[in-house]
């Protein structure tokens, strides 16, 4: 989260480049050099639109960094919105660093945040709309689930302007037994630059599963910090990165199992084509005491041009005993011999390549659980694959 | 039908097909056997387009037009279809899709209108239970986790489905049982017409008792060193491959 918050202030001098380990190939230091003016405030409510259009009840547009529409009086019972600073946010604060944080500083953009009522259900919309020019926007936004409260977020990232710089930062919080489906997609301009980082807080008991589609930009990163309490607590922590021209897409995720009885499963899949860059950073690790953790970590990817790029750096760092842990990386080209196949049976060869890449990609999706995302989702994939 | 005529061809510079001639008229099933590595597996990627597999010399025509000059999905199109010696897996696509896709990617390439859904779901059943296949294995990723004799299976059934004019099959009867085999041999069967022609490639007389050749060819060395009627088949069975080793 430290670089959502140099961004955020445009400390310069705060922002991660080349030397960070954990951004060593996320450069944004050498790419912003200059500080960024704050992107202007849309004069009115943004047209429907967007990845998961219609499979929310309640839906919150942010254009900007500035709220520019949501349901009001028309918001499920099930919900509640708040400023940070509002009584009725203000315990929040006691759960949540980031919005304790934000509290405190009292800088940078509004925190918003979203609850969910306890032993409650909701479905919820999340649209983040850059209507911008050479300008940068902020946002910040807390989602908390009560206790048994059920909600599933589809976020879109909607890219209408060019070289801006939009910086997201979510909070999720479950509390006990609470469950949180969380599916993005993103489809921000080529020449943007564009942060999501999103800090993950459960409760023993909860159960956090996440789905990030990413078209990529000129840099784009999705980071994902999630703190595993164990106790029966369920992780998944998939993703696809899908980059072509010259794109660039990082998806990092740290998952940390601090106690015993934890369960994660990560499967990413990557597609590089034209000149475009994947990065993959995943690390899982099993904090001394987290004892029978099950911990599996997949990162596979194809390269479908020689200029095209992958990297990847898949960790499992564990200080328990008696843990079950696996991961699999591998990058890789579309199978020749399979490819020949479907062409023999008729498919001309772009056919036949978005075929078989779409089913590469198509096991994440298969594990979307929310049944109109999961639909979007595919819908999503084959529209940039340029398949039928 | 299919002509080839002094056909050459390497793999990796290394010649395999060294002028082989062969004319299969319309309405005809050819069979053609030969010792291992005589290149009759060379012969079915070089007619279908196989990448690596490089004409040098000599060329193949379908009815006149020049195959060899058209890339494998125009070939299929044309209707020229394989049913392979390794059938491949295809993860993720569940063979229904693949087949679907497959089929209409075909009709649109000749301007055909393409199958809706139902209409495809009532064929592929329909070809599905004439070769008793139980119809949900067709909703799992083609070929994968297959057993040999499964997929040499879901190669007729394709070939069913598709409707292919000129069809090559490359030991589509090793790895079947014996009622396999009779299953197989009937779908292929049911495809003879005086509009169609066949290449069979085996090693085997025992599917040359269900599928009748008009012609029987002995590929060595990289071309065709005898011909003959179905006679031809069962001498070899008798007598092994020996002579025309000897000659090439
Ligand atoms: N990719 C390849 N690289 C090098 N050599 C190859 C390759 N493919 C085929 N060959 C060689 O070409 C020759 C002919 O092989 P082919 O598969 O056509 O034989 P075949 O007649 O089908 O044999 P079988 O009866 O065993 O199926 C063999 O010597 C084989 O080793
Ligand atoms: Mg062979």
């Amino acid at each position: 989260m430290s670089a959502a918050f140099a961004l955020t202030d445009l400390d310069l001098a705060r922002l991660p480049g080349r030397r960070d380990e954990d951004w060593r190939w996320s450069d944004l230091r050498g790419l912003i050099r200059q500080p960024v003016e704050v992107s202007p405030e849309l004069d009115r409510p943004a047209a429907p639109g967007g990845a998961f259009i219609g499979l929310a009840r309640d839906e919150f547009v942010f254009a900007n960094g500035q709220l520019n529409d949501w349901p009001q009086e028309a918001l499920s019972p099930a919900l509640a919105f708040h400023l940070h600073d509002d009584p009725g946010a203000a315990r929040m604060a006691d759960v949540m660093p980031m919005a304790q944080l934000a509290a405190e500083r009292h800088v940078g953009p509004p925190l918003h945040i979203l609850t969910v009522r306890a032993g409650e259900t909701a479905a919820i919309r999340f649209r983040f709309i850059s209507r911008a020019t050479g300008t940068g926007h902020h946002l910040r936004l807390g989602v908390m689930l009560e206790a048994g409260a059920q909600a599933v977020v589809l976020e879109s990232y909607e890219g209408q302007g060019e070289d801006y710089l939009a910086n997201v930062a979510l909070e999720f919080y479950l509390a006990d037994g609470a469950r949180l489906e969380r599916i993005a997609a993103a489809d921000e301009a080529e020449s943007a630059i564009s942060v999501s980082s999103a800090e993950v807080h459960l409760k023993p008991g909860a159960a956090f599963a996440q789905t990030l589609l990413v078209g990529g930009a000129k840099r784009q990163r999705f980071e994902t910090q999630i703190s595993h309490p164990g106790g029966g607590a369920d992780v998944r922590a998939d993703g696809v990165y899908l980059v072509g021209g010259r794109r660039h897409a990082d998806l990092t995720s740290v998952v940390t199992h601090e106690a015993v009885d934890g369960t994660t499963s990560q499967l990413i899949k990557g597609v590089a084509r034209d000149q475009g860059r994947g990065v993959f950073q995943g690390r899982i690790v099993v904090a001394e005491g987290a004892d029978r953790t099950d911990a599996r970590m997949g990162h596979h990817a194809l390269i479908l041009s020689d200029r095209a790029e992958v990297d990847a750096k898949p960790e499992l760092l564990i200080f328990a005993d008696d843990v079950q842990c696996a991961h699999g990386n591998t990058v890789g080209r579309l199978d020749e011999d399979a490819l020949f196949y479907a062409m023999q049976r008729g498919l001309p060869p772009e056919a036949a390549r978005a075929l078989l890449t779409e089913a590469f990609v198509g096991e994440v999706i298969d594990r979307v659980e929310h049944e109109g995302a999961r639909e979007a989702a595919r819908t999503w994939v084959s529209e940039r694959l340029g398949g039928g | 039908m299919l002509s080839i005529s002094n056909l050459h061809a390497s793999v990796e510079d290394k010649p395999i097909l060294k002028g082989l001639s062969l004319e299969i008229p319309a309405g005809e099933v050819h069979a053609i056997l030969g010792p291992n590595g005589a290149g009759k597996s060379t012969l079915s990627y070089v007619l279908t387009g196989r990448e690596g597999y490089e004409v040098t010399q000599g060329g193949a025509t379908l009815d006149g037009e020049d195959l060899l000059a058209l890339d494998p999905s125009e070939r299929a199109a044309r209707g020229v279809f394989l049913s392979f010696q390794y059938p491949l897996e295809i993860p993720g696509v569940p063979a229904l899709t693949f087949i679907r896709t497959a089929l209409n990617a075909q009709r649109k390439a000749r301007g055909e209108a393409e199958l809706s859904a139902p209409e495809f779901l009532k064929l592929a059943r329909e070809k599905a239970q004439s070769l008793k296949i139980d119809f949900d294995m067709l909703k799992r990723p083609l070929n994968v986790g297959f057993s040999g004799g499964e997929k040499k299976r879901m190669e007729i059934l394709q070939m069913a489905i598709l409707s292919p004019r000129f069809l090559i099959l490359d030991e589509t009867d090793s790895g079947l049982d014996i009622d396999a085999l009779k299953i197989v041999a009937d779908g292929v069967n049911a495809l003879r017409g005086p509009d169609r022609a066949m290449l069979v490639i085996t090693h085997y007389q025992r599917l040359l008792d269900y599928i009748r050749p008009d012609r029987v060819h002995v590929l060595a060395d990289g071309r065709i060193a005898a011909s003959g009627g179905p006679e031809l088949a069962l001498e070899l069975e008798r007598e092994g491959y020996d002579k025309y080793a000897r000659a090439a």
